[in-house]
């Protein structure tokens, strides 16, 4: 599903790469933890597979798109087979609940059958069929993270990107987001979080790839956080 | 595409930036009347040109003695000087005008005038030669030939007059053309930079699109349509101001003129001007906001 060849990442303004000959193959329907302290390289990793930058050296495969190579006006197919979720949630504040899900279908031009029927249904998997009313600043953090990921996950994505998605939330509401990602990532959905969170990873024990200095230092199938320093 | 949401978006778009839309339709419709002005300018500098140049003559003035004697213009030289004019190629007809004749055409020119017809006598304008030319632009001929000829006091080209009076208008043409073209480059400045300031105010809307693989039509088109729509205002508005500066102000003004400078009718600003000011902001709009996309706005 997701593959990366000897991939290297230099910015202009940097002499440091910020990938540095990563090879990384992820399969379908798995779930890997990407981490590392900060400059290690995990958001440039999540760029790359979003055609947000292009390698500088090597070869990005997601869901079967060449993503160096291909052309600028295919990168929202690629878009669409991917959903994301921040750390910093993302959402729409002028809009409700279920039109911030619904936006995400909108714009890429669904009919409105199509979204009034997908719509309740994933604000019911992500916990929220009795808030699709509400405003976001009406919600509480995890509630609000909850409607990111109902936003990323209602076009039925294959690869699901997650950058540090319980970065801003509590333990307790963070294990209720994991336990979600969890169960999309049960529907088939491969799931790529970059997290700082040790107690996630430790509980969790997925795969774990680790980056220090834009290099791959760890890939254990079912990792935990500190191993390997 | 939805146009539902592409619509929805337009109009989210022009309401959240209200005043700069003001702005963009009010100075997209200023300069888009005087563009306008200007084209009326063009027609009706054509219409009279038509009109006049079918009226133009070289006027042969004759000298005292002819005017005093030779009633008919039968006697030499004003015999000759007749029959040479008539005998030229470049002249359609030769009318003769005695000074009875002309001073009747004079008390029905300054008829309005009184006090300046009671000073004039039969005796103190001059006999003439009316020519008219095929081609009035050829009227230097005439000129050149008969100015010196014996009997001729002096030759009155109304083409040289014309000239002058043509290259006025036309400066006041390419005078309002230059201002429309100020007016259009403000108007362009504005529209970009409205443009700009509408994406920054939905980056977040942007940036959800693109994450979410919205292609780059369905991220720009409701900018670009905002553009179009306030120019499409803004010519409405713009011939709207025409009309109303015709019935207003122009009217009377040209009345005055005593039938010198035709009228404009309403039909002259709603075809062809009103079409082409639409097509002309339609396509500054849309040129304008696409450029502005590509160069500020990622997608």
């Amino acid at each position: 599903m997701i593959q990366l060849e000897s991939v290297s990442k230099v910015y202009k303004t940097s002499t440091r790469p910020a990938l540095d000959n990563v090879s990384v193959d992820v399969d379908k329907g798995e779930f890997v933890f990407l981490i590392g302290p900060s400059g290690s390289g995990k958001s440039t990793f999540l760029r790359l597979l979003l055609r947000e930058e292009v390698p500088s050296k090597g070869r990005v495969s997601v869901s079967n798109f060449d993503v160096a190579k291909m052309p600028r006006r295919k990168v929202p197919r690629l878009r669409q087979t991917i959903g994301c979720v921040f750390q910093d949630f993302r959402l729409l504040n002028n809009k409700t609940v279920s039109e911030n899900v619904a936006f995400a279908l909108e714009v890429i031009g669904k009919p409105k059958r199509t979204i009034t029927k997908v719509v309740p249904e994933v604000l019911e998997l992500v916990g929220l069929d009795g808030k699709a009313d509400r405003m976001p600043h009406e919600l509480s953090g995890g509630e609000q993270q909850r409607v990111a990921m109902a936003r990323a996950f209602v076009n039925r994505p294959l690869v699901l990107l997650a950058d540090e998605p319980t970065g801003n939330l509590d333990p307790d509401t963070s294990q209720d987001i994991m336990l979600l990602l969890e169960r999309i990532n049960r529907t088939g959905t491969t799931v790529v979080m970059a997290t700082h969170d040790h107690s996630i990873v430790d509980s969790m024990r997925r795969r774990v790839v680790e980056l220090d200095l834009g290099r791959v230092i760890r890939d254990d199938r079912r990792g935990v956080y500190g191993v390997g320093r | 595409m939805r146009a539902s949401f592409v619509f929805s978006e337009v109009v989210t778009g022009l309401r959240r930036n209200v005043t700069m839309t003001i702005a963009m339709i009010l100075t997209t419709a200023i300069s888009l009347g005087m563009f306008g002005g200007g084209l009326l300018f063009v027609r009706t500098i054509d219409k009279m040109q038509a009109s006049y140049l079918d009226d133009v003559e070289v006027t042969v003035y004759l000298t005292q003695d002819i005017s005093a004697n030779d009633q008919n213009c039968t006697a030499e030289p004003c015999s000759t000087i007749r029959q040479s004019l008539e005998s030229n190629q470049a002249v359609e007809s030769v009318v003769f005008e005695d000074r009875e004749q002309a001073y009747e055409r004079f008390q029905r020119i300054f008829e309005g005038q009184p006090e300046l017809v009671e000073l004039a006598r039969p005796e103190s304008l001059p006999a003439s030669l009316h020519v008219k030319l095929f081609d009035p632009e050829r009227s230097d001929v005439i000129v050149q030939e008969f100015s010196n000829q014996p009997g001729v006091a002096n030759v009155d080209d109304q083409n040289k007059f014309l000239d002058r009076f043509f290259s006025l208008l036309n400066s006041g043409r390419n005078g309002t053309f230059i201002v429309a073209l100020i007016a259009a480059l403000a108007a362009v400045l504005l529209i970009a930079n409205t443009i700009q300031v509408s994406a920054y105010t939905r980056r977040t809307e942007v940036g959800i699109m693109r994450l979410v693989g919205a292609t780059r039509w369905y991220t720009q088109l409701p900018f670009l349509l905002e553009a179009v729509v306030a120019g499409v205002i803004g010519a409405v508005l713009g011939t709207g101001g025409l009309i109303a500066i015709k019935y207003i102000a122009l009217d009377r003004i040209l009345e005055a003129t005593g039938g010198a400078i035709p009228k404009i009718e309403l039909i002259d600003i709603l075809f062809p001007v009103a079409p082409i000011l639409l097509g002309v902001s339609i396509l500054i709009s849309a040129v304008t906001g696409y450029v502005t996309l590509r160069a500020y706005v990622r997608t």
